[in-house]
């Protein structure tokens, strides 16, 4: 069985308006998935209803082999420990240190009282600082995290996702509040953690050039159904069209060259 | 088109004035108020005020006593106003849409809040002075329930404001709900949750002068009787006291404020 599965997947906020119709695919260990897609196409939901930040309206989601939507409170912590997650306005806590928001990942391992007190054992010290380390924040260990820049502040909320020791980690459009250097060292580390520690990563983008450089495989969604599902390299312009209803990005630079 | 608008605009400014006008004199007319005369009695109240409220030696002997009751009356606010703090932020999180527990709790606490808030603190110590009678149990429970309402909004606003992404990232590496108020929620809105205190510390030193001449307590009391007995001497070092304390107490605070913002 694949490490994702998500079969028939449907969700409304308000009846009569659904926001994801009938979305299904697989994903197996060690994908590194774009999801693609206007805004309002559902990006957002689909990826929230993975780990059941919001609830599964209709369909399933299979996770390791464990029905997501089936879980109890106590299953779906054991399932969300496994899931880590990065968002676009990274969601630290400002007025504590980066080192203090690493650790918050290690809540999903420990009882309320340990997480309460604040009890981390030494390995999970070190492994936090090995992992600012080499995402290149350790010296910025003891800063509050309200004094970092927005590529700092990500690269935190990456190491947080991180020290869970997840099988899969979502991001929920990592890179839309920074500018274009520092998406690159986003986008790369992201790469980096796919391929070095074999963690699964389903990134929500709207940038398509970004997708097709990053991703070995993108899903189109398009008013919450799976226009395109396929390797990147077979995303052509044809599809991109339909996705977002209009000229591609690409044509639009040639206008503007000329 | 854009001229029309400016002018809409213009001439709502001089209906909503007109308005205002309208409604001072309807209400002066009303009730009776003549803006004149009252303008008139100013002298007169100004001269009374320097004849009689003048601190004498007399009065001076009486500051030890004063000071009792004033210290008195400043540690009770401080004690309502922490006690209350404690009772609101566990209203408040259970009130806050970010760390609701369920809609039932959410509903009671902010339900409790309300009721505690919308009824004036001079209310409240004339229905407690009923069931509690005069001693200074009322007086302490009349600022600390509307503490409480004033406060647990407060915190609501202070922790939607603060934590709501933390809250959710929190949620989905598996955090318990007590893990997650504890260490993103408390964290983030402490200054701002300590800044309100303090505020309500000095607004509960200001009101327990009036709670007390009802209640029959602290500095409160000493200044009805006073003021009933004639001695207006006493009277005037008691408010200079309260003036002086409340003052003191708001340099105090803002200085607290600014450490920790």
């Amino acid at each position: 069985m694949a490490l994702l599965e998500v079969n028939g997947l449907m969700k409304s906020y308000q009846p009569g308006n659904p926001i994801l119709k009938d979305v299904s695919f697989s994903v197996e260990a060690g994908e590194f998935v774009a999801v693609i897609g206007p805004s309002g196409a559902g990006k957002s939901t689909m990826l929230r209803c993975l780990n059941r930040m919001v609830d599964i309206g209709e369909g399933q989601v299979f996770f390791d082999g464990k029905d997501v939507g089936a879980q109890n409170k106590k299953g779906l912590r054991d399932v969300r420990k496994h899931i880590g997650m990065v968002f676009q306005h990274y969601n630290l806590v400002p007025r504590l240190t980066v080192i203090e928001n690493v650790l918050h990942g290690r809540f999903g391992y420990k009882s309320t009282l340990q997480g309460v007190l604040g009890r981390f054992t030494e390995a999970e010290k070190r492994k936090a600082f090995d992992l600012l380390e080499k995402l290149g924040i350790a010296e910025h260990a003891y800063k509050r995290c309200d004094q970092l820049s927005g590529g700092q502040q990500q690269r935190v909320g990456i190491c947080r996702a991180l020290i869970q020791d997840p099988k899969i980690i979502l991001c929920d459009e990592p890179i839309a509040s920074l500018d274009p250097n520092s998406s690159k060292v986003i986008m790369d580390h992201l790469k980096t953690i796919s391929i070095d520690f074999g963690i699964t990563c389903i990134v929500n983008l709207h940038q398509v050039d970004v997708a097709k450089d990053y991703a070995n495989r993108i899903i189109g969604l398009k008013k919450g159904e799976v226009v395109f599902d396929g390797p990147s390299p077979l995303l052509t312009e044809r599809f991109t069209d339909e996705i977002y209803g209009m000229k591609t990005v690409v044509e639009t630079r040639e206008l503007i060259t000329v | 088109m854009n001229e029309t608008v400016l002018k809409k605009r213009k001439f709502q400014m001089t209906l909503l004035f007109l308005g205002v006008i309208v409604l001072t004199y309807l209400s002066a007319w009303i009730t009776d108020y003549g803006f004149i005369s009252s303008l008139e009695a100013v002298p007169g109240a100004m001269a009374w005020m320097a004849s009689n409220l003048l601190v004498n030696g007399e009065a001076l002997g009486k500051l030890p006593d004063i000071m009792d009751k004033l210290i008195e009356t400043i540690f009770m606010s401080i004690a309502a106003t922490t006690i209350a703090a404690a009772l609101s932020l566990f209203l408040a999180i259970m009130g806050s849409k970010t760390t609701m527990v369920n809609r039932a709790f959410g509903t009671f606490s902010r339900f409790v809040a309300s009721l505690s808030r919308n009824i004036p603190v001079v209310a409240w110590s004339l229905i407690l002075l009923l069931s509690f009678g005069q001693n200074s149990v009322t007086g302490f429970l009349a600022l600390f329930v509307g503490t409480v309402g004033f406060l647990t909004r407060a915190f609501i606003e202070t922790i939607d404001e603060a934590a709501l992404g933390s809250v959710e990232a929190l949620r989905a590496t598996g955090a318990t709900y007590w893990q997650i108020v504890s260490k993103a929620v408390v964290p983030q809105g402490l200054p701002q949750m300590v800044s309100w205190v303090l505020f309500m510390i000095e607004t509960n030193i200001r009101s327990a002068t009036l709670v007390g001449i009802l209640t029959g307590t602290g500095i409160g009391y000493m200044f009805d009787m006073y003021y009933k007995t004639m001695n207006y001497e006493v009277v005037a070092l008691i408010t200079i006291t309260i003036v002086l304390a409340v003052i003191l107490i708001e340099l105090l605070s803002t200085r607290i404020r600014k450490v920790i913002l």
